[in-house]
C-alpha cells in the first residue's frame, strides 16, 4: 500500500486519479453492494471521458485547475492518532472527518448525522439520485473515489436541530479527499448544517501544505421541508478546494445557503439548485475574501423548474493583493416555471490593482410572466467615507476594516438562522482584517 | 492654538485657498463666512487632512505642532475635530459601534483607559439625551436615512463624546429646525472654557446670536478679506458681500 501511494503521489493530473482508483476499488467502502460498485465504476468511466475541465470548457473559463493537474496528489492518510487541535464548534453537534474519513472519536454520538460508509446500504437510491457526473468530472471523480461522509436523513416533521460537518486536512504530505455528504428531509423536516472545511496547517512554509479537498453534496428537500447550508471554507493557504452541490426543493420547501470563502489557494463552489414545486424557495449568497496569490470561484446554477418560487442571491467579493475572483451565476426560468421571482446581485470591493474579478451572470427566461433582477458593481473603498471614519480619531487600518466588513455583513445578514449567521460573521471578521 | 500661515491649496490644478492668514487663540470662538465657493470647506477638508488637496503654501500650526504633516486620525488625536457640512452615510456601520470605535481611539492616544459596551452606552445615552436625539440612533446604520437635521445632530453628538480642543463645525447650523439650532448652540456654548477653541462656518447671522464669537472672518475667493467683531455679521445678513468687495 504504501508503494502504491508514493507510486500515485508522483503521478499528475487525471491518470494519476484514475491509477488511484485502478488500485483502490476493491478496498473503498460498500464492497459488498453491487449498485455501489457499478456506480463507482460508471462514474470512473465518466471521469475517464471527460479529464479534467480545461478553460477551453465555457464553465471553467476563468478558473484554471493548472495547479491540481500539474501536481500529484496521493490517497488519503489514516492520520495520526491522538491530538489535532480543532476549530470551535458552532453547533452543540459535530461530525469530523479527517482527511476525508470520520474521526468517531472527534464526533458528537446521538447527532442526527452519521458517517454514510457505516450506513451505505441506506444511501441507495439517494446516492446519485440528483448529482450529475456525465458532464461534470470532479463529480464523477468523487463519486469514484469517495470514502466517507455525513449521512442525514431526517424522517417527516423531525427538527434536526443545529449540526457542523468539520471536514480536516491534516496536510503533513498532499492528500486527496473526496468526501460524499448526503442530506434528505422528509415533508416539514428542518435542519440548519454548518459545513466548516479547515486545515490544521493554516500558513504553511511556501511549497508546502498542498492538498486537495473535494466534497460533493446531495440536498433532497421535502415539501414545506427547510434547510440552511451555511459553507465555511478555511482551508489552509495551500489547499485546493473543489466542491459541488446539489440541492432539490420540493413545494414549498427551501434551500437557504451561504458560502464563505477565506482560506485555500484555489476554490472552486459549485452549486446546482433545482426548484421542483411551487413555491420552492432558494437563497444562494456568499462572501469570498481573497488575498494575495488566492483564487476564488463561486458558480452557480439555478433551476427555476416550478411555478411562483422565489429565490436570492447575494455575493460579495473582496479582494487584496494579486487575487482573483469569479463569480457565474445562472438561472434558468422553465416554460411552466411562471411568476417567478427572481433576485441576483453581485458586488466587488477590489482593494489593490493587481486584484481582478470577472463576473458572469446569465439568466435564461423561457416563462413570460416573470419577475427577474439582477446588477453588478465592482468598486473600491470609497475615499470620504474612509476619511470621516480617520477624521474621527480611528486608524487608517481600522478604517479600513471596518468598511470592509460593512460591505461583506450585508451578505450575511441575509442568513436567516441566528447560529448559522453568528458562524459566519465570526469568519468574516477574523478574516477581513487579514486583507485590510 | 491653531495659527494659519500663508496657506495655499489647490484641486485638481485649480488654486482655492490663495494665501490664508487665520489665528485662533485658545478659548476663542471665530465665525467664518462667505459666499458659496469661496473655499470654506476646502479650508475644513485641509486642516482636517483630508486628500486630494495639493498644499502649495504655507503653514499650519496646532498646539504647536506642524498640523499639515499629520494624518487625519493623528489630527484627531491632537484634539482637531470636523463637523461635516455633509455628513458621509455609512451603511453596514451601526453608529454605537462607529461612535464607540472613535471614542476609544480617541481614548487610547490620550492614554485613557477605552469604554467597554455598557460604559459606552451610559455616556452615549446621557450626551443623546442633552441633544434630544432618539436612542434608536444608535443603532442604525452611520448616517444612512437620516434627515438633514438628523445628521447634524449626529455630528454634534461625535463632537461632544470626543471633547476636542478645536472644532470647526462645517454649516453644522444648516437644515436644523429652530430648536435644534438652539440645542446644538447650547452643546457648543457648554464645551466654552480655556481650553476650547472652535472655527464655526456659517451662512447665517441666526446662529451667531446664540454662539457669539469672538471675531467675525469673511472668506472670500479663498483669501481672508475681512475681520471684524460680531458686529460684523449683522453688517454682512443687512448688505450682503457685495460691501466687502467694494471695500
Ligand atoms: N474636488 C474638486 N474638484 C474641483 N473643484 C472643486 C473640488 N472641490 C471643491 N472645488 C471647488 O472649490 C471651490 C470652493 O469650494 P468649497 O466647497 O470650499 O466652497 P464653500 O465656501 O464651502 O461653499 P458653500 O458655502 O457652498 O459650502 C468651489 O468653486 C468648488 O467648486
Ligand atoms: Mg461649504
Amino acid at each position: 500500500m504504501n508503494a502504491l501511494m508514493e507510486h500515485n503521489a508522483s503521478e499528475a493530473g487525471a491518470a494519476g486519479f484514475l491509477h488511484r482508483f485502478e488500485g483502490l476499488r476493491e478496498r473503498l467502502p460498500g464492497q459488498g453492494l453491487p449498485w455501489l460498485a457499478s456506480l463507482r465504476a460508471r462514474a470512473a468511466e465518466a471521469f475517464r471521458a471527460q479529464g479534467f475541465p480545461t478553460r477551453k470548457v465555457e464553465a471553467w473559463r476563468y478558473t484554471d485547475l493548472a495547479p491540481l493537474t500539474q501536481a500529484g496528489f496521493g490517497e488519503p492518510l489514516t492520520p495520526v492518532d491522538g491530538a489535532l487541535v480543532l476549530p470551535r464548534s458552532a453547533a452543540p453537534k459535530r461530525l469530523v472527518f479527517v482527511d476525508g474519513r470520520f474521526r468517531e472519536d472527534l464526533s458528537d454520538e446521538g447527532s442526527p448525522a452519521r458517517s454514510l460508509a457505516r450506513h451505505l446500504p441506506e444511501a441507495e437510491g439517494l446516492l446519485g439520485s440528483i448529482a450529475r457526473i456525465d458532464d461534470l468530472p470532479l463529480v464523477a471523480l468523487n463519486t469514484a473515489l469517495f470514502e466517507d461522509g455525513a449521512l442525514i436523513d431526517l424522517g417527516e416533521g423531525v427538527d434536526g436541530g443545529v449540526v457542523e460537518i468539520l471536514s480536516v486536512t491534516s496536510a503533513g504530505r498532499p492528500v486527496a479527499a473526496h468526501p460524499r455528504h448526503l442530506v434528505r428531509l422528509a415533508a416539514g423536516a428542518r435542519l440548519v448544517l454548518i459545513e466548516r472545511a479547515w486545515s490544521a496547517e493554516q500558513d504553511p512554509a511556501e511549497g508546502e501544505g498542498r492538498y486537495l479537498h473535494s466534497p460533493v453534496w446531495e440536498f433532497v428537500v421535502g415539501e414545506d421541508a427547510h434547510v440552511t447550508h451555511a459553507r465555511l471554507q478555511q482551508e489552509g493557504r495551500a489547499g485546493l478546494h473543489l466542491a459541488t452541490t446539489f440541492a432539490r426543493v420540493k413545494a414549498s420547501g427551501t434551500y437557504d445557503s451561504f458560502l464563505l470563502h477565506a482560506g485555500a489557494r484555489l476554490s472552486r463552489s459549485e452549486a446546482h439548485v433545482t426548484l421542483a414545486g411551487p413555491r420552492a424557495a432558494a437563497h444562494l449568497n456568499g462572501a469570498q475574501l481573497l488575498g494575495d496569490g488566492q483564487h476564488g470561484d463561486c458558480t452557480t446554477f439555478l433551476d427555476h423548474a416550478a411555478p411562483d418560487c422565489p429565490s436570492r442571491q447575494t455575493v460579495k467579493t473582496v479582494l487584496a493583493g494579486k487575487s482573483r475572483g469569479v463569480f457565474q451565476g445562472k438561472i434558468h426560468v422553465h416554460q411552466v416555471a411562471q411568476r417567478t421571482d427572481g433576485y441576483q446581485m453581485n458586488q466587488a470591493l477590489l482593494l489593490s490593482d493587481q486584484a481582478e474579478i470577472d463576473s458572469k451572470p446569465q439568466l435564461e427566461i423561457y416563462a413570460d410572466d416573470v419577475k427577474c433582477s439582477h446588477g453588478a458593481t465592482v468598486g473600491e473603498l470609497d475615499e470620504s467615507q474612509l476619511f470621516y471614519l480617520r477624521a474621527r480619531g480611528i486608524p487608517e487600518g481600522v478604517a479600513r476594516s471596518m468598511l470592509i466588513e460593512a460591505f461583506l455583513l450585508e451578505a450575511v445578514e441575509g442568513v436567516a438562522d441566528e447560529a448559522a449567521r453568528a458562524a459566519l460573521a465570526e469568519v468574516v471578521a477574523g478574516s477581513w482584517e487579514r486583507l485590510a | 492654538m491653531l495659527k494659519i500661515e500663508g496657506l495655499r491649496a489647490e484641486v485638481e490644478g485649480k488654486e482655492i485657498l490663495k494665501g490664508i492668514d487665520l489665528e485662533v487663540p485658545a478659548g476663542e470662538i471665530h465665525a467664518i463666512m462667505g459666499p458659496n465657493g469661496s473655499g470654506k470647506s476646502t479650508l475644513s477638508y485641509v486642516l482636517a487632512g483630508r486628500e486630494g488637496y495639493e498644499i502649495t503654501g504655507g503653514a499650519v500650526s496646532f498646539h504647536g505642532q506642524d498640523l499639515l504633516a499629520m494624518e487625519p486620525e493623528e489630527r484627531a488625536a491632537a484634539g482637531l475635530f470636523l463637523a461635516f457640512q455633509y455628513p458621509v452615510e455609512l451603511p453596514g456601520v451601526g453608529n454605537a459601534n462607529f461612535l464607540r470605535t472613535a471614542l476609544n481611539a480617541i481614548r487610547r492616544s490620550k492614554g485613557e483607559p477605552e469604554l467597554d459596551a455598557m460604559q459606552f452606552l451610559k455616556v452615549a445615552r446621557a450626551r443623546m439625551k442633552a441633544l434630544s436625539m432618539p436612542e434608536d440612533m444608535l443603532k442604525r446604520g452611520v448616517n444612512v436615512g437620516f434627515s438633514g437635521g438628523e445628521k447634524k445632530r449626529n455630528e454634534v453628538l461625535q463632537m461632544a463624546l470626543l471633547n476636542p480642543g478645536m472644532a470647526i463645525l462645517d454649516e453644522t447650523d444648516s437644515g436644523l429646525d429652530i430648536d435644534a439650532l438652539k440645542i446644538v448652540a447650547d452643546g457648543v456654548n457648554a464645551m466654552r472654557g480655556p481650553a476650547f477653541s472652535s472655527l464655526v462656518i456659517t451662512h447665517y447671522q441666526r446662529l451667531l446670536d446664540y454662539i457669539v464669537p469672538d471675531k467675525v472672518h469673511v472668506l472670500m475667493g479663498g483669501r481672508i478679506v475681512q475681520t471684524g467683531g460680531p458686529e460684523l455679521a449683522h453688517q454682512l445678513e443687512a448688505s450682503g458681500y457685495g460691501s466687502v468687495q467694494a471695500a
